[in-house]
C-alpha cells in the first residue's frame, strides 16, 4: 500500500467546503488526493449522498478515505454514503471526529507523509476538545 | 544510535504557525530516526512529526528552536531541519 490515504471534505456549505480544500492544496501541497462537497443540488445550503459519493470517488485510494465533516447531516449523509459504497470499498472509509478546517489540513499532513488510514483519522482527531 | 542535538533561530514573522508546521512536520517525516521539538534546551520535547503538537507549541517569532534526534539518519534530519527553519521555511517539501 503505497498510495496516500485521500481526504474528503463535506459541508453544508460549498464555500467553505471549496476553501478548505485550496488551504488543504496550498498548505500541505498536491501529493494526497482530495475531494469535496457542499450544498445541496438547488445551490442552497445542504449536503447530498450522491455528491459525497462522487467525492470519495475522486478522492479514492487503495490506503482509503478519510472524510471531514462539519455539522449533523454532513455527517449522517456521510455514513449513509459510507453504506452504499461497494462492498470492496466500504471498510476503506472512514468519518473522522474532527473540526473540518483544521482537520482537514492535520489529516492531509499525516496522509502526505504515507501514513494509514488509521494514524490520518487519530491525528484529525488529536484536535478534538476532550 | 545516533543522538544528535541542533538549535535554530526563527525569524519567521508569523512564527510556528499554520503553514510553517505542516512544512516541518512533513519535512520531519521524511526520516526515519525519532525527531523531538522544543522551546528551551532542556524540553520539553514534542515529537516533531506530530503536526497538533507541533502547531501546538505556538513558537512565536524570535524563538530558539531546539532539536534533538536519534536515529541512523539523526544528523541528515537534523542539517536539514535547521537549514528549513534557518532559510523562513521557502524551500519546505
Amino acid at each position: 500500500m503505497s498510495e496516500n490515504v485521500g481526504i474528503v471534505i463535506v459541508s453544508h456549505s460549498a464555500d467553505v467546503a471549496r476553501g478548505t480544500a485550496l488551504m488543504v492544496e496550498q498548505m500541505v501541497g498536491h501529493e494526497v488526493p482530495l475531494g469535496w462537497c457542499g450544498g445541496d443540488p438547488g445551490g442552497g445550503l445542504g449536503t447530498s449522498v450522491e455528491a459525497i459519493m462522487a467525492a470519495i470517488d475522486r478522492a479514492w485510494s487503495e490506503s482509503g478515505v478519510a472524510i471531514l465533516v462539519d455539522l449533523g447531516g454532513a455527517e449522517t449523509n456521510s455514513e449513509m454514503a459510507i453504506e452504499m459504497l461497494p462492498e470492496s470499498r466500504r471498510g476503506r472509509v472512514v468519518v473522522c471526529n474532527a473540526p473540518v478546517v483544521e482537520g482537514a489540513v492535520m489529516a492531509a499532513t499525516e496522509a502526505a507523509s504515507g501514513a494509514t488510514l488509521e494514524a490520518v483519522r487519530r491525528t484529525a482527531e488529536e484536535l478534538t476538545p476532550v | 544510535m545516533n543522538k544528535v542535538r541542533a538549535s535554530v533561530l526563527m525569524r519567521h514573522e508569523v512564527g510556528l504557525h499554520a503553514r510553517p508546521s505542516v512544512k516541518l512536520t512533513k519535512l520531519a517525516k521524511a526520516f526515519e530516526s525519532r525527531i523531538d521539538l522544543g522551546l528551551s534546551p532542556d524540553g520539553p520535547w514534542v515529537d516533531a512529526k506530530s503536526i497538533v503538537k507541533v502547531m501546538a507549541t505556538k513558537a512565536p517569532k524570535d524563538s530558539t528552536i531546539y532539536f534533538r534526534a536519534e536515529g541512523t539518519d539523526a544528523k541528515d534530519a537534523l542539517d536539514a531541519l535547521v537549514t528549513l527553519v534557518d532559510g523562513d521555511f521557502q524551500d519546505g517539501r
